[in-house]
């Protein structure tokens, strides 16, 4: 047991901490913002776009989040046009592809869930504000979005945790998050497990908190449902 | 797309080891699942709060560093152990090290799955059927088990298709798995699209046939109204 060099070494681990939020953050915001408009259209329409998003929902949670980050890190460097193109500065960044892989996946879970929680609100609720002489757009803007976002918040309390925990794979492609400074310090002292058991106990202080912010979101946002229940 | 059809039976393999891998997983974690659900059901004190340390533990820690922690640590462990012995140097297996860690993580989960769907069945279903003099065993067998696997299947569906997924990244101690495989193959034909492409599409079979397999399932123990058909 070596854990002098851990505590030793406390400031990368702390930078590790920052990369993992960042990563975890930014995925699951531009992820929300793929989600709300995708979410929408697939609870309430059928037509074409509805079925398009449909694809993308499902070839992005049936398959690894590994893969999808393979196959834009590793994969996208195979065509000459893309290393030639402009975007190559940003395709050729581990940070900025861990980040594209992540929003992807995290905006295909949050439509579902979002989908499933547009479909939850209860039709009363939507009549009510149209009898109030709401126009569509105000109602789905004031009653219909925070309704349903209220509704969504257990389950994508669960998906926060699931980002937070799948945004270790970026530690595989080089990238410095809490997992890659637990592999690095195993590897400059020979060490077997000590980084990765300290990597261990700070994702898990990331997820009880987050499990724990959700809890109280859910209790001030969600009580008046389980008041009426 | 030649080199896809020459390296074709080279990534069928890797199909195999990683359904191989997710199914011996799949034993293990509803082995442990089982457990767990007992301990928490019917177990003392000390059982219980055992059976919480692991569900939380687990749950907060990725597969990733879990399976990494288990392949590292325990080649640390066993290679102590044999010095101690005297006994020449015994590699882990990669294989056996994921089936451990994701079997040990998703047992946590179905532990979860397991304890609700025993708590949905109704206590006096069970006591009616004691009172009519059923053995424990028999009660289980013909009473609790039966609805039991019906309120459980969603649950167990939803553990297999994030499970089957995870298993992508034991890969990464470098168990020769479907990505394993296809990412090594792409590297070295330089066409690495092509070949993330097909693990990409083998997954998403992957998912889709156990979909299926999981909707019949659960047609199949599904609540019998009057009428209809079987």
């Amino acid at each position: 047991m070596r854990f002098d060099l851990i505590l030793k070494n406390w400031e990368l681990f702390a930078d590790g901490m920052w990369m993992t939020l960042q990563l975890t953050v930014l995925s699951l915001a531009i992820g929300f913002c793929i989600a709300l408009p995708f979410g929408l259209i697939r609870a309430k329409s059928n037509g074409l776009g509805s079925k398009l998003i449909n694809v993308y929902v499902y070839a992005f949670r049936g398959t690894p989040l590994l893969v999808q980050l393979y196959l834009i890190y590793y994969g996208l460097s195979q065509f000459e046009w893309v290393r030639e193109s402009f975007a190559w500065v940003i395709l050729r960044d581990a940070w900025w592809c861990a980040l594209i892989a992540f929003s992807l996946n995290s905006g295909a879970y949050a439509t579902e869930i979002i989908r499933g929680a547009v479909q939850s609100v209860p039709e009363g609720e939507l009549e009510a504000a149209k009898s109030l002489g709401l126009s569509p757009f105000n109602v789905t803007r004031l009653v219909l979005i925070p309704s349903a976002l209220r509704r969504a918040l257990p389950q994508y309390g669960n998906e926060v945790v699931f980002m937070l925990q799948g945004s270790v794979v970026a530690s595989i492609i080089t990238i410095q998050d809490i997992l890659g400074v637990g592999r690095t310090l195993n590897a400059r002292y020979y060490l077997a497990y000590e980084g990765f058991l300290t990597a261990a106990v700070l994702y898990m202080a990331l997820a009880f908190t987050m499990v724990f912010i959700f809890r109280q979101l859910e209790k001030r946002y969600l009580g008046y449902l389980k008041v009426s229940r | 797309m030649e080199n896809l059809i020459e390296y074709a039976p080279l990534l069928f393999r890797g199909a195999v080891i990683t359904l191989f891998l997710a199914l011996a997983s799949l034993v293990m974690a509803t082995l442990l699942g089982g457990l767990g659900a007992m301990g928490k059901i019917s177990g003392g004190r000390i059982m219980r709060f055992m059976v919480f340390a692991y569900t939380s533990i687990v749950r907060g820690v990725p597969d990733l560093v879990l399976i990494l922690l288990i392949y590292f640590g325990g080649q640390r462990l066993i290679n102590i152990a044999g010095k101690a012995m005297g006994v020449d140097y015994i590699e882990l297996s990669k294989f056996w090290a994921g089936v451990a860690a994701i079997g040990f993580i998703y047992g946590a989960y179905l532990t979860e799955t397991f304890r609700g769907a025993y708590m949905t069945v109704p206590a006096g279903q069970r006591e009616a059927a004691m009172s009519m003099g059923m053995r424990p065993f028999q009660v289980l067998r013909a009473v609790t088990l039966p609805q039991l696997i019906r309120f459980a299947l969603p649950g167990y569906a939803n553990v297999w298709q994030v499970l089957i997924k995870s298993t992508a990244v034991v890969s990464v101690i470098g168990l020769e798995d479907l990505v394993g495989l296809a990412n090594d193959a792409g590297k070295s034909v330089r066409e690495p699209f092509l070949f993330f492409t097909a693990v990409f599409f083998v997954y998403l079979f992957f998912t889709w046939v156990s979909q299926s397999i999981f909707n019949a399932a659960e047609r199949r123990y599904a609540l019998k109204e009057h009428g209809d058909a079987v």
